[in-house]
């Protein structure tokens, strides 16, 4: 059976002042969806952080380029994507910010804040260019309604 | 106003007093360029009271790293005051936690200079 998934998209252009529209839209979404406030937090703070990238690092705040948002709500997670039309990297090659010789580096935080704070992060390249970052996070189990506790109560 | 900063001066000690985000763009660069003005004359003992601060994220991170060491390559000291728990968990991700100067009490951070 295909499980019913809600999609939500939106694109901005290439500036920082956008990027509290997506995490109000973000905050909008787990709201609804039932993660809880701390969850919520840290979910908002790891799509500001992709979109940032995305923005600054990504298209170089080139206003001409957008980045694209797609969050996918699944019966088992949220799915946040986050695409831009940059010249794409390796995160492999990127500094290890937890390393000694790194840590009074005043950037480079972002993707290891991200990968916390997420259940998964994945890089790729996208086919027509740019970078598209996909980041998910575990919906919690719905609790069982007061019918069920009821039900379970008189042992049928 | 996504931050405002409040100075208030204890002896030679600065506190800045934020209230609001410290995130990339507008409220990183505020940051930066109070602490930049207090050097330049030359008030290099700061405390940055983060009490009121609801958000940072990394390059808020970073901006305070920056801060520090600017401070410090000028002979003085920045240190952090009231210092909220998702900041300090962020610090504590990025093995910094140990980097800062933190007080939970404006007087001891006072006395500590």
């Amino acid at each position: 059976m295909m499980l019913a998934e809600n999609v939500v998209e939106l694109s901005i252009a290439s500036q920082l002042e956008f990027i509290d529209l997506v995490t109000t839209l973000t905050d909008n979404i787990t709201g609804m969806i039932g993660f809880d406030e701390e969850a919520a937090y840290w979910i908002n703070m790891a799509v500001r952080e992709s979109v940032a990238n995305a923005v600054e690092h990504g298209n170089k705040y080139d206003t001409q380029k957008t980045v694209d948002i797609r969050f996918t709500i699944g019966t088992d997670a949220l799915r946040v994507a986050i695409r831009d039309y940059g010249e794409g990297f390796d995160p492999a090659t990127l500094p290890d910010p937890l390393d000694p010789n790194n840590i009074l580096n005043p950037a480079g935080r972002g993707i290891l804040y991200m990968r916390t704070f997420m259940d998964s992060v994945e890089y790729e390249r996208h086919p027509e260019g740019g970078m598209q970052v996909t980041m998910s996070k575990r919906r919690a189990p719905k609790p069982l309604d007061e019918g069920d506790h009821k039900h379970d109560a008189v042992g049928n | 106003m996504l931050l405002e900063i409040r100075e208030r001066r204890v002896g030679d000690v600065v506190i800045l007093d934020l209230v609001g985000k410290i995130t990339i763009g507008e409220g990183s660069v505020l940051l930066r360029d109070s602490v930049s003005r207090l050097l330049d004359q030359g008030s290099n003992r700061i405390i940055l009271n983060l009490g009121g601060v609801s958000y940072v994220d990394s390059s808020g991170i970073g901006e305070l790293v920056s801060r520090y060491t600017t401070t410090k390559n000028t002979g003085g000291r920045l240190k952090l005051l009231n210092l909220p728990k998702k900041i300090k968990d962020l610090l504590m991700i990025t093995k910094l936690l140990t980097v800062f100067e933190i007080y939970e009490d404006e007087q001891a951070a006072l006395e500590s200079f």
